[in-house]
């Protein structure tokens, strides 16, 4: 049996950390949405990025063959374990922020579950194929709203366009590929997300484009994320998802 | 005329007519938006769903406090999907209160100015984990009392929604108690904190099934048109009969001294209500009155912009609005 | 941003949407039974509200949905005759017929 790349586990870690963040944070939504059918929109996505993340972060507790489930990856890893992109970890902020970023992050969702339904590993390629038809589908709504809200009112307008603005220099990291991308693609159990950044500004151009939008110039392109050196923003974020996990360390619930 | 159009009634119903509605009801039959009723039917049936469907958006505030903080994935998928679901049931039945007339645009006005009831529950309190096994066990127990009853309600689109509604009931149910019961069987800390969570919810949940009959003022009337089918006592009664044994099954002691099995009647007899703290509560001086309403509302102004900028869109797309997006 | 078809009329005054009713298609070749209803801008946004309200537990293969507005409806009186029992007219309905036996009913 081929011996499975040292970097199989934080590759996964990657993929599961980057759904376990923005399902959290999509989860602050429930019961404050702007109206009843967006709160079950919401909440949909959000169980459909943790579920993912509950499945890889299994497969990576597996494949680091240390006895730590899913839930002792979650809940008693500090912040500078977590190996998520910056641009998930960022507060919720009013609608037209969430749901610029969910189209930002669906999309390159899409693409690399996508290639990763052809993974040589063959859990990662079963979560990837699911994965696929969810992130489909959190595209179309996404879209669909930033459509809506960029050509909206004036108000809707210039909300989501600061949310673009604010947003585009967290984008690039999704791109940035590192050794241990190119290990994963060399062998054929990942994907090197620098072959997606094509296709994703394609896509993501048309959109912005059809919402009356302008994608801003960034100079430098804010990263750290996958080496665990976040922003502000993630630590406040697990003290709140882990404190009662870890107030009782070996409970079970 | 839609389905949306309210039947024309005179103002004091035709007493020949009111006989007609009330046989039909006496015969089981299903009474249908497009079907006459008395006025004080259609203002009945109006207040009853609103009061249901808004208990249910407020009741995603006190167990969307634990979101957050659940303490390992398939507890907080299982939540989400709760709070989730509550959302879809305040849905279908204020879709089912709109077929008597009224936009939903007027329901929610009056649940955030403070004008419509909802149930009374949910103005306490999430305050540690254990309290989300708690609402799961006794407040959605309490209500799966009252809902059977509801699906055979007279009245067809509450009587349908009801029905979808006990489906989707089955996993809440579970989940609860549940989670109790883990607590229970669990750590030194688990167990008090359970038990603790017992003692502050078990008496508002008694007081869900609303005050004596001898008191209720709606009843005979709810009775006669089959919307209500038993009186509160009787199913405050059903549901301390059925919680007594599961309460010992997993080893929590519920806060009444006593609460003591009566052989004759075969009910479990229990101790006095504190109806001071009831109506406190229902009259806006409940722990959490004031924060609820105020959360709903500022959800509600924070969105504004939103559904004000969906309408602007889609008027702007009417020319093409048959063409596909 | 695209101008507005009036702008002299400003921003919508805020409200819930405009109702639709829903129509789900069971999995296994039944005909699409009406659900219940959603609230929605347009056609797209009901399609999608329908699925994430009354589909999310896979329970259909295919969903319509209708403004509400588009729907006309009986009333119950139209429907009267053909189901009052105490009805003067039996020969209305085919069932008050006879059918010799052996004879194939179209």
């Amino acid at each position: 049996m081929t011996p499975v790349p040292s970097s199989l586990f934080p590759y996964l870690l990657r993929l599961a950390d980057d759904r376990l963040v923005l399902g959290h944070r999509l989860s602050e939504w429930c019961g404050h949405g702007p109206i009843l059918e967006e709160d079950i929109a919401l909440a949909n996505v959000s169980l459909d990025l943790i579920g993912e993340a509950t499945l890889l972060l299994k497969r990576a507790g597996e494949v680091e063959g240390r006895g730590r489930n899913e839930d002792a990856l979650a809940y008693f890893r500090d912040s500078a374990d977590y190996r998520n992109a910056l641009m998930v970890e960022l507060p919720k902020g009013d609608f037209g922020f969430t749901i610029v970023r969910q189209l930002f992050f669906s999309l390159f969702s899409l693409l690399q579950m996508d290639a990763l339904t052809k993974s040589s590993d063959a859990d990662l390629a079963g979560i990837a194929a699911k994965a696929v038809k969810e992130s489909r589908y959190h595209v179309r709504h996404s879209a669909e709203w930033v459509v809506t809200l960029g050509d909206g009112t004036e108000e809707s307008h210039a909300r989501t366009q600061r949310a673009v603005d604010e947003l585009w220099r967290y984008t690039g990291e999704l791109f940035m590929a590192d050794a241990i991308d190119r290990e994963m693609s060399d062998a054929g159990l990942g994907v090197n997300p620098e072959t997606l950044a094509e296709r994703w500004n394609a896509e993501v151009g048309k959109t912005l484009e059809r919402a009356t939008l302008t994608i801003p110039k960034v100079g430098y392109m804010q990263r750290g994320g996958r080496e665990g050196k976040h922003t502000e923003h993630l630590g406040h974020m697990l003290a709140e998802m882990q404190i009662v996990a870890r107030s009782h360390p070996g409970a079970s619930w | 005329m839609t389905h949306q159009a309210p039947h024309p009634t005179t103002s004091s119903d035709d007493p020949d007519r009111v006989a007609a509605f009330e046989a039909r009801i006496a015969r089981g039959e299903s009474i249908e938006p497009k079907d006459w009723m008395p006025e004080r039917y259609r203002k009945q049936l109006t207040r009853m769903m609103s009061q249901h469907a808004h208990s249910e958006i407020v009741g995603m505030l006190p167990e969307g406090n634990w979101i957050t903080r659940a303490p390992n994935l398939r507890r907080k998928m299982a939540l989400i999907a709760k709070v989730q679901d509550e959302a879809g049931h305040g849905l279908y039945i204020y879709c089912g209160t709109e077929t008597l007339g009224v936009d939903r645009h007027e329901l929610v006005q009056q649940l955030l100015n403070g004008t419509a009831k909802y149930s009374s529950i949910f103005n306490y309190p999430t305050l540690t984990w254990a309290d989300i096994g708690c609402i799961g066990w006794f407040v959605d127990g309490a209500a799966i009392v009252n809902q059977t009853m509801l699906a055979k309600a007279s009245y067809g689109p509450y009587a349908r929604a009801m029905v979808r509604i006990c489906k989707e009931e089955n996993f809440h149910k579970r989940q609860g108690y549940e989670i109790m019961a883990t607590l229970a069987a669990g750590t030194t800390e688990q167990r008090a904190m359970a038990q603790d969570a017992v003692n502050r919810w078990w008496w508002p949940s008694l007081m869900m099934f609303g005050p004596p009959d001898s008191e209720s003022s709606n009843s005979d009337e709810l009775l006669r048109w089959r919307v209500k089918k038993k009186g509160n006592d009787e199913l405050r009664q059903r549901f301390v009969n059925l919680t007594v044994p599961q309460a010992t099954a997993i080893n929590v002691v519920l806060p009444d001294p006593d609460l003591k099995y009566d052989e004759a009647s075969e009910n479990w007899k229990f101790g006095a209500i504190d109806w001071d703290e009831f109506w406190r509560v229902v009259k806006g001086d409940g722990p959490c009155n004031r924060e609820r309403l105020a959360a709903r509302n500022k959800a509600h102004d924070d969105g504004e912009w939103v559904r004000v900028a969906a309408a602007a869109h889609a008027a702007k797309r009417k020319p093409s609005a048959s063409e596909a997006a | 941003m695209t101008k507005p078809p009036d702008e002299a009329s400003g921003p919508p005054a805020d409200s819930q949407w405009p109702l639709w009713e829903v129509f789900l298609q069971p999995p296994k070749g039944e005909a699409h039974e009406h659900a219940g209803s959603v609230h929605a801008v347009s056609a797209e946004h009901a399609l999608q509200n329908a699925r994430d309200v009354y589909a999310r537990r896979g329970e259909a293969v295919s969903i319509w949905v209708v403004p509400s507005a588009e729907i006309t409806a009986s009333t119950p009186e139209d429907m009267g005759p053909f189901f009052d029992p105490g009805n003067d007219k039996p020969y209305r309905h085919p069932q008050f017929y006879k059918v010799p036996r052996g004879v194939r009913v179209f």
